[in-house]
């Protein structure tokens, strides 16, 4: 019957709930989150052996280049996703935006590995729905935007988590590529992050020209070496990662 | 004539050169192809050459130099059904700063219709120092026709110390599928890592080469390497891009040149 009576003062209550969640994008950004990307370089193996990566600062001059091109793309059309756009229009945009057949069944392979472990994870009958429109899977950036939409996130969220993951990828195999240090290789992810901000912010202002302009209004910025390597490393015979 | 010359460039009215070469070509009716408007004007004069096998040829011919920035060239080319179309240029053209600081926009339109065959093969375009240009390339090609399309650009000429500033945008769309957009942006101001080892890796020289055929729906040209910095690669749908790199713009042009003759092995070209 006695109040218990403790020391610890939980303060005033709490203040409204946040309006934006924010641990869904955490769990969805998470390197860790089992989707099948820690399996692909983002480019970085073929670079590597090219020599045209050989340590933090031509990483850092990788992940940049990387980011306002592939990344911005790939943000824009997650983006555009996850306010709504019809996934078949985006997917055909992705396409004409992707001209390596190689790149083009990386990002269907991948589409397809995050749209296996959304549906377990956010169960959504959109998510049903793109799965069966596309059977041989949607690019990874079209799946992602619906996967946000899934988890109640947003198309900045979406936009962000593109772009972040298109720095992430190359960084952290860089690390196993050139035995970088863990350390150097954060490190570009943190001198990049302002970057990856502003593109993500500029995918999300495209992404809300198509409702009105249609999918020409994304950008389509190209990576030339990108693309080339692309088909490059796809022939090798021996890789330690898938692209 | 409304366009304002150069010489008002420098008055600050609304600067720079508009000009539009405009050229199309339909059948003659005697198995060849007859060119019913072909007009330039201003840096953009156009002439017809001659041409064998059913085609019909013409050249751009640099009347003034430039773009300079500032200027809006338009070329628009457009193949009637069954008409075969090959439009090239004279020499290089070399884009310069102009007075205004604006940048110049280049605008390349080619539509071919159900059964011709355009082929728009340029020589390349420089982008000196100091220079700002946008340059937009749209092809509509009809279901069924064919298109070849080069385009080449070169990152400053041989002693500048900085390439100007490009935009190029590609875009190609067959029937109403765009099956091809992209854009690049390079040189001063452009974002970062544009030089570095995912985007162009210190070439100075890029070209490509678009090809539309209807025959490739069903026997798509395979994905391959063309020596170390280029890739022909299949499009969602019947075209193929090579992309180049090279040093210089001969390294391009040999990849390029050796891609389109190889593709053309079964065919005739103009």
């Amino acid at each position: 019957m006695a109040a218990t009576t403790s020391a610890y003062d939980p303060g005033p209550p709490p203040g409204p709930v946040p309006a934006a969640p924010r641990a869904a994008l955490l769990v969805l950004a998470d390197g860790r989150f089992p989707a099948g990307g820690h399996a692909h370089s983002g480019g970085v193996e073929e670079a590597v052996a090219a020599r045209r990566v050989v340590d933090g600062a031509t990483l850092e001059a990788f992940c940049r280049g990387r980011l306002h091109t592939a990344g911005l793309v790939a943000a824009a059309l997650a983006a555009a996703a996850a306010l709504g756009t019809d996934p078949v229009a985006l997917d055909r945009a992705a396409d004409a935006r992707t001209p390596s057949p190689a790149l083009r069944a990386t990002a269907r392979r991948l589409g397809r590995q995050l749209l296996r472990t959304a549906r377990a994870t956010w169960p959504h009958p959109e998510l049903d729905a793109l799965a069966s429109a596309f059977p041989r899977g949607a690019h990874q950036p079209v799946v992602l935007g619906a996967v946000v939409r899934a988890a109640g996130l947003d198309g900045a969220d979406a936009a962000h988590c593109a772009a972040y993951e298109s720095v992430s990828g190359p960084a952290s195999a860089a690390v196993r590529l050139l035995g970088l240090d863990p350390c150097d290789a954060t490190r570009v992810l943190a001198a990049v992050a302002p970057a990856v901000d502003r593109t993500g912010a500029e995918a999300v202002r495209a992404a809300l020209r198509v409702p009105e302009s249609g999918t020409g209004a994304l950008p389509a910025a190209s990576a030339p070496l990108l693309e080339i390597g692309a088909e490059a490393h796809a022939g090798w015979p021996v890789r330690l990662f898938a692209s | 004539m409304t366009a304002p010359g150069t010489a008002e460039a420098g008055r600050g009215a609304p600067s720079g050169v508009r000009a539009t070469a405009r050229v199309t070509a339909a059948p003659d009716g005697r198995g060849g192809t007859a060119l019913p408007v072909l007009t330039g004007e201003g840096p953009l004069a156009l002439r017809r050459v001659r041409a064998d096998g059913g085609w019909a040829r013409a050249l751009l011919v640099g009347a003034m130099g430039g773009p300079l920035g500032g200027d809006r060239l338009t070329v628009r080319a457009h193949a009637r059904p069954g008409a075969r179309l090959g439009l090239g240029s004279a020499a290089a053209t070399l884009a310069l700063p102009g007075q205004s600081g604006e940048a110049a926009r280049y605008d390349v339109r080619l539509t071919a219709d159900a059964g011709a065959e355009l082929r728009w093969l340029p020589e390349q375009l420089i982008v000196g120092a100091g220079s700002d240009l946008a340059v937009a390339t749209r092809a509509d090609v009809a279901p069924g026709a064919r298109l070849v399309l080069r385009e080449e650009q070169v990152l400053g000429r041989t002693g500048d110390a900085a390439p100007g500033r490009l935009t190029s945008g590609l875009r190609l769309r067959v029937g109403e599928q765009v099956l091809l957009e992209q854009e690049l942006t390079c040189g001063p101001g452009a974002p970062g890592g544009w030089d570095g080892p995912a985007v162009l890796g210190g070439h100075r020289a890029l070209g490509q080469l678009l090809v539309v055929r209807p025959e490739f729906t069903a026997t798509p040209p395979v994905a391959r390497l063309l020596g170390d910095h280029a890739a022909l690669t299949p499009l969602a749908g019947p075209a193929v891009l090579v992309q180049a790199l090279g040093r210089d713009a001969l390294e391009v042009r040999r990849v390029l040149d050796g891609a389109l003759a190889e593709l053309d092995a079964p065919d005739t070209g103009p």
